[in-house]
């Protein structure tokens, strides 16, 4: 078995993030792609609460919450910081991706999907999220400044995933927010 | 020169509670700031414009936001004693992840049980007795989450224990019956005096919830 797992699904831009960070460290691992709607006994043993994507594997260590798995890789493995070493930056770092992961991931999926009275909510609601995430980069090439950081793989998901769905489904909700694309 | 470091705070809120438990557990003096969660005042406006939420934690001005963000970041900064996170990574995801755990399946119910009647009330205890039973496990037979050492998950979810009787009241029931193992664990955190200097009266609570919040909810 290899050292390092990632139970993921294609579509997750939670399942990016870990893979992301795996790449940055140039950590070799093993990608197992699970059925949501069949899901394995390996994946329900190894993440009973949530019982979700991602999980890793790390020499018998089970993780799940992929900012969760993100700070475990950045510990565990030398190469590029995926957080700044400054305790004050890294706390700003956390704050964002916890901006994004409670603020953004949700209106925006309902954004997406909803109808009615409840997508325009969602909608009114992304964009102020968003708002304020470009107002963090100001200027800046990444949100990590130089380099990519956590806040950058953790908002990854905008750029890729959301236009992606915007396209698919034939919606028109961004209007404005150039630097973060 | 000395740090400047003050807290921002709100009387009962469990999530400032946290931030005074690490402080105290690490022996580091602070500015205490009661707040007004009504008349929000401008220092916390400027300092956490994005939830303008307590608890915020300025040290020498800048701000932190986020009760668990501030306590990982006061174990970085103030790291001469008391840790508070275990240092082996895997060791240390495992605490940050019940730590969240709190977060998310304990907080919501927690204060649907305050907040609402009838058949909402009824799912609301339902969910938080399945959230605190999975908490029981996980603590097993160890004194703290953590082990022998109080730590991260311990500080995560011991200010809840200080609105358990306001939740019983609310919701007519026992979490001794329910969870007996959590229950001593509450009463060992307590005797910790970062504990019970920094929670708040549940006494106090419950008169607050019941003669203010519930009014305000239109629920008394």
């Amino acid at each position: 078995m290899a050292e390092v797992q990632v139970f993921g699904v294609w579509s997750s831009p939670f399942v990016r993030r870990v893979e992301m960070g795996l790449k940055m460290k140039r950590v070799e691992y093993e990608y197992v792609e699970e059925d949501l709607k069949n899901k394995s006994d390996l994946l329900l043993k190894y993440n009973p609460i949530y019982k979700k994507v991602p999980v890793m594997l790390h020499n018998g260590n089970i993780l799940v919450e992929s900012l969760i798995i993100l700070e475990y890789i950045d510990e565990v493995w030398e190469g590029p910081p995926i957080l700044p070493k400054d305790p004050y930056e890294r706390a700003r770092a956390r704050f964002l991706a916890k901006f994004i992961d409670d603020k953004c991931a949700s209106p925006i999926w309902k954004a997406c999907w909803s109808k009615g009275e409840e997508r325009e909510k969602a909608i009114v609601e992304t964009t102020e999220a968003l708002k304020i995430l470009e107002n963090e980069l100001k200027g800046k090439k990444f949100f990590g400044g130089d380099n990519i950081g956590l806040v950058d793989i953790t908002a990854n998901f905008i750029a890729g995933w959301f236009l992606g769905l915007q396209e698919f489904l034939g919606l028109q909700i961004l209007t404005k927010i150039i630097s973060l694309i | 020169m000395a740090d400047e470091v003050v807290l921002l705070d709100l009387y009962g809120s469990m999530f400032a509670m946290r931030v005074r438990i690490a402080f105290a557990e690490k022996d580091i003096k602070y500015d205490n700031r009661e707040q007004d969660s009504v008349n929000k005042s401008q220092l916390l406006l400027e300092m956490n414009p994005v939830h303008k939420k307590i608890p915020v934690l300025l040290h020498n001005g800048k701000p932190v936001c986020e009760s668990l963000i501030i306590v990982e970041y006061i174990d970085e900064v103030w790291n001469h004693n008391s840790p508070l996170l275990p240092s082996d990574p895997y060791h240390k995801a495992h605490a940050r992840f019940w730590a969240d755990f709190v977060d998310k399946k304990v907080n919501d119910p927690a204060r649907r049980i305050w907040l609402k009647k009838g058949e909402e009330l009824e799912i609301a205890k339902k969910e938080f007795i399945e959230a605190l039973k999975l908490l029981e496990r996980e603590l097993g037979d160890k004194t703290y989450f953590g082990g022998d050492k109080f730590g991260f998950v311990d500080v995560a979810l011991i200010p809840f224990y200080s609105w358990f009787e306001t939740y019983e009241t609310c919701g007519n029931f026992s979490i001794e019956e329910h969870c007996p193992t959590l229950i001593t664990w509450g009463k060992k955190c307590m005797e910790r005096e970062s504990v019970h200097k920094s929670l708040a009266d549940p006494k106090k609570i419950c008169e607050i919830v019941f003669t203010v919040l519930r009014k305000k909810y239109g629920l008394e």
